[in-house]
Formats: structure tokens, C-alpha cells, sequence
């Protein structure tokens, strides 16, 4: 009946990605189990808002803190690579490092009074934290294209801009998806504890579940997180495959 | 085409390239030669604008190079490496057609080209054209970054020691066909080496170069005969000089076009060194002649070698 091939059902990707909508949009459904499990609780599903909110909220601030910290790494990965920004290149090194020392607990709270409850502080501890992987595979990546062959591509007349879009990028693309991954994990992760300040995610049944001690809220909201770590990283396996490059 | 005046390179109180001037012409072979470190590399990159001069005057059709934009002066000339430089990332066809592309070519015509300079240089293009350059050998891929570097019809040829990662066979059969092909196009070519052997069978002009400054300019035979310096001489290598004498002649030049001989022939465009290998493997003091068809035009006795 289907016209896709085996190998598409094979796919560990499109199952787990189907495991986890199924999850979010079952879990009210396993009250029963979650009761049997744990007896003792008065309230064990957790129901202060649907799980599929916050699935979308989980992964609109991770996307959102993702999506500029790759501008922002790999900009600055390309601007100290070039000749003219060689000199800034410990700078930038030092306070994108310091970003990473900070504990995102404390980003988080020096952000709320700066700019409020919510998204916002989630986003800014987010990408403050995105960029040192992005940015450090940028740099490693650009420096491990040969200098010949930057050297062959000027001498057969291209443009500086035009060597890094054709030549250098692509050949560092490998390194820079693999940054962008480690990134992105590490911030489902972090994104967790952003619902402190109001941000919606799946650490919202996390937060609540270790505060009154209620095991089965903690379970719900880490399975579903758990699964959206796993099908963010196949996915960025498929992205590193595709951007690969054929070199003997 | 390539015009030199006293053309310096300096990098702060080091002088790498001092006061040269030489001149290549059109349908010229130019081999810059010297040990490393004698600046020719150099010379050939300030051609091309990689590397910019510290003073002098350079001219490329004419046209003071620092009037150019340095993007539009290499596009117009072919440029060729010791490390080959192809694009990893790109099939052998998108590699040979870089520069067409940059310049604005259609797509088809622009592979049509490439196709055309694969079969060229015994490449066949529905086997290579969607190759990678991993799957190539190191000789396979050289004829790629010469097809790419010819790709836009260039009138010049830079080509810095374009062979020297070639194992000694591949290395002549190459040879053999860059001479053939700037030959037939009439190209200017600039080709550094520091092999002695590969620039007097190249070279129409060759320039020896030492520590940065221009020691003799000559044709190959003038090399040999009256080098400018004990250093020339040493560098031509004077122990083995007859044969190197042979290697820069050819046949056609001491031919007996009435006389003829048995056995094996050989063609008009051989050199005499070789000439001389089959008498003395053969066991003969002379061997018939044939043209480029095959026709029997003569012989060559062994006596006309020792001919000056």
C-alpha cells in the first residue's frame, strides 16, 4: 500500500519523534498507571497546563536562543578568523567563556529584574549558554580548512567573501552542525530550570514535582524531556550526515 | 604578455626578490629556476598579485597589474600548484568549471567546457566529470587543476612547481602534454621548478634565480654553452653536459633528408639524447627518420650527433 521503502520505517528518528507526540498527547490518559504507581499521591497527573503547550514552549525558547546563538557563535567564529579580527580573537575567547561560567540559576536571576518574568530571561540564559560550542567549533572548523587551498581559490580569482561562502563554510560545516548540536542539547536540558521565572517548559511539572515532592509529576515532565533530547540529536546526526563532506 | 621591471619583494628588512626584470611573450616557456629559498615562487605569486610587489613595475597585457582588480587580473590567468588545491567538496566538473562560473557562464556552456578539457587531458568526462577529487590519484587530480586552470582560456600560465608531487613517470607524461598544449594555444607560460631536467625540456627561456636576484636568462642551449656563472654552471650540472646538450636538440635539426636506414625508425621530434639511447641500446650507428605520419623522411648517423 505505502510507497515508502522499508528503510523509512526503519528510521529511529520517526519513531521517537512519534513516540514523543504520542506521549504528550496520551499522558493525561495514564492517570490510572501513574495513581497505581504512586497511591499515596492525591494529585498524580499533572494537569496546571497541557503538555503540548508546554512541548512548544520547551522548544520555541530553545529554537529561538538556538537560532541567535548560532548567528552570534559563528559570526564571531568568522569575524576572528578573518585577518582583520585575528586581534580580537582572545577577547571574544575570555568573555564568551566567563558567559559559560556563570551558573544559569544566576543568569536567570540577574535577568528577571532586567527584563522581567518569562520568556525573556529564559532566552537570554539560554543563549548566553549556546554560544561557547557554536563559537569554539566555528574557529576549530575554519582553521582546519588547508591554507593551500584557500590560496588555490584566490589564485583562480575568488573574492575573499566568495572563498569563505564556497570553500571555507562548507568545509568547516561539519564541525560548526557539531557545535550546534552540543549546544542545543545542552539548552533542553537548561531550559528546564527556566520555568523559575515563568518561562513556560516542560521543567514546569519538574520544578512543581520537587517542590511538593510529587515523584509522578517529575517522572512525566523528564520522560517527555528525556525523548526531546533523543530526537533533537537524531536529528542533528541526519543534518551532520547531509553536510559532510566526501574528502579522501 | 608578462612584462618584469625591476621588480623587488621585501618583508621588512629581508629582501626576498630584488630587481628583477624579464619578459615572457606570447607562445613563450618561461621556467623560473634556482634552490629554494631563491625567490621564483615569490616572483611567480607577484605575477598574479597573490603576493603584492614592493617595488618595480609588473605588466600583464600590457596593463600595470596594480591598476586591475586583483579577483579580475586571476581570472584571467590559469594558475597551477604544487598541492593542487581542488575543491573537496565539488565533483571534478564543478572544480573545472570554477572559473567560467565566477565569470558568468551559462551552465552548459560551462560544462561543455570542462567536458571538452577532461577529454583533452585522457580524462574521460562521463567517467571523471562526477567524480570527487578523493577518488582521483594525485596524477589524475593535476590534470584536473590543469583543466580547471585552462578552463576560461586564459592567455597566461602560472605554474608553481606544478609536478613535484608526481611520481617520475607521471611527471613526463604531463610534461609532455602541458608542452603540447601551450604549444598548440600559444600561451605564456611562467612555470617554477628547481629541477634542471624538467626546465630544459620545457623551457623556450629559462631564468635562474639565486637568493632573490636574476642570474642568467638564456634558452636552454645557451645554459649549456655559456653559463653566466660558476654558479649557473654548477647548477646546470656540467658533469653530464653532452647529454644534456642532446636533450635540448631534436632530430629534425641534424636529419640527412636523402639518406635512409634499416630497422625500427624514429620520429623527427625526438630529441638526439634520445636518439642517441637507441643507437648505443640497438647496438647501431644510425636510425631512419619518420614524420608525424609515419612517412620515412631520412636518417641520422651517429657522426651528426657530435655535429655543433
Amino acid at each position: 500500500m505505502s510507497a515508502w521503502p522499508l528503510r523509512y520505517w526503519r528510521d529511529p528518528l520517526l519513531w521517537t519523534g512519534l513516540a514523543l507526540v504520542a506521549l504528550v498527547l496520551l499522558m493525561p490518559s495514564t492517570k490510572p498507571f501513574f495513581a497505581a504507581l504512586f497511591p499515596k499521591l492525591p494529585r498524580p497527573m499533572f494537569d496546571l497546563d497541557s503538555f503540548a503547550d508546554l512541548l512548544i514552549g520547551h522548544m520555541l525558547v530553545v529554537a529561538a536562543s538556538s537560532v541567535a546563538a548560532t548567528a552570534l557563535g559563528v559570526g564571531a567564529g568568522v569575524f576572528v578568523s578573518r585577518r582583520a579580527g585575528a586581534e580580537f580573537r582572545a577577547i571574544v575567547g575570555s568573555i564568551v567563556t566567563i558567559g559559560q561560567t556563570f551558573p544559569p540559576v544566576a543568569v536567570l536571576a540577574v535577568a528577571v529584574p532586567v527584563v522581567g518574568f518569562g520568556f525573556e530571561p529564559a532566552f537570554f540564559a539560554l543563549l548566553l549558554y549556546g554560544i561557547l560550542p557554536i563559537l569554539e567549533n566555528t574557529i576549530a572548523g575554519l582553521a582546519s580548512v588547508p591554507a593551500p587551498l584557500c590560496d588555490a581559490a584566490r589564485g583562480i580569482g575568488m573574492g575573499e567573501a566568495s572563498i569563505l561562502r564556497r570553500v571555507e563554510l562548507p568545509l568547516a560545516a561539519p564541525l560548526i552542525v557539531g557545535g550546534i548540536r552540543t549546544s542545543v542539547v545542552i539548552n533542553v536540558g537548561t531550559a528546564t530550570i527556566a520555568s523559575t521565572v515563568g518561562a513556560r517548559t516542560l521543567g514546569l511539572p519538574i520544578i512543581i514535582g520537587l517542590d511538593g515532592a510529587n515523584l509522578a509529576y517529575i517522572l512525566q515532565g523528564g520522560v517527555l524531556l528525556g525523548l526531546l533530547a533523543i530526537v533533537l540529536d537524531l536529528a542533528f546526526a541526519r543534518l551532520l550526515a547531509a553536510v559532510q563532506v566526501r574528502r579522501g | 604578455m608578462i612584462e618584469l621591471e625591476h621588480v623587488s619583494k621585501r618583508y621588512g628588512a629581508t629582501t626576498v626578490v630584488e630587481d628583477v626584470s624579464f619578459t615572457v611573450a606570447a607562445g613563450e616557456f618561461c621556467v623560473l629556476i634556482g634552490s629554494s629559498g631563491a625567490g621564483k615562487s615569490t616572483t611567480l605569486k607577484m605575477i598574479n598579485r597573490l603576493i603584492p610587489q614592493s617595488a618595480g613595475t609588473i605588466r600583464v597585457g600590457g596593463r600595470d597589474i596594480r591598476e586591475l582588480e586583483p579577483a579580475a587580473l586571476r581570472r584571467r590567468i590559469g594558475y597551477v600548484i604544487q598541492s593542487i588545491g581542488l575543491f573537496p567538496h565539488w565533483t571534478v566538473a564543478r572544480n573545472v568549471a570554477a572559473v567560467p562560473e565566477l565569470i558568468g557562464w551559462a551552465a552548459a556552456r560551462s560544462l561543455a567546457r570542462a567536458a571538452a578539457l577532461l577529454e583533452q587531458l585522457k580524462l574521460p568526462p562521463g567517467e571523471f566529470l562526477e567524480k570527487y577529487p578523493h577518488q582521483l590519484s594525485i596524477g589524475q587530480q593535476q590534470r584536473v587543476g590543469i583543466a580547471r586552470a585552462l578552463a576560461a582560456d586564459p592567455d597566461i600560465l602560472l605554474m608553481d612547481e606544478p609536478f613535484g608531487a608526481l611520481d617520475p613517470i607521471t611527471r613526463e607524461v604531463l610534461q609532455a602534454e602541458i608542452a603540447e598544449i601551450q604549444r598548440a594555444n600559444r600561451k605564456a607560460v611562467v612555470f617554477v621548478t628547481h629541477d634542471m631536467e624538467e626546465a630544459l625540456r620545457l623551457a623556450s627561456r629559462i631564468v635562474v634565480m639565486d637568493r632573490g636576484r636574476l642570474v642568467q636568462v638564456g634558452t636552454p642551449l645557451e645554459l649549456l654553452t655559456a653559463p653566466a656563472s660558476a654558479f649557473v654552471r654548477d647548477f646546470v650540472g656540467s658533469d653530464d653536459l653532452g647529454i644534456k646538450l642532446l636533450g635540448v636538440a631534436t632530430v629534425a635539426e641534424r636529419l640527412r633528408s636523402a639518406a635512409s636506414a634499416p630497422g625500427e625508425p624514429i620520429a623527427v621530434t625526438a630529441s638526439l639524447r634520445q636518439a642517441l639511447s637507441r643507437m648505443v641500446a640497438e647496438g647501431v650507428d644510425r636510425l631512419g627518420v619518420i614524420d608525424g605520419a609515419g612517412k620515412p623522411i631520412g636518417a641520422i648517423h651517429l657522426a651528426d650527433l657530435l655535429r655543433r
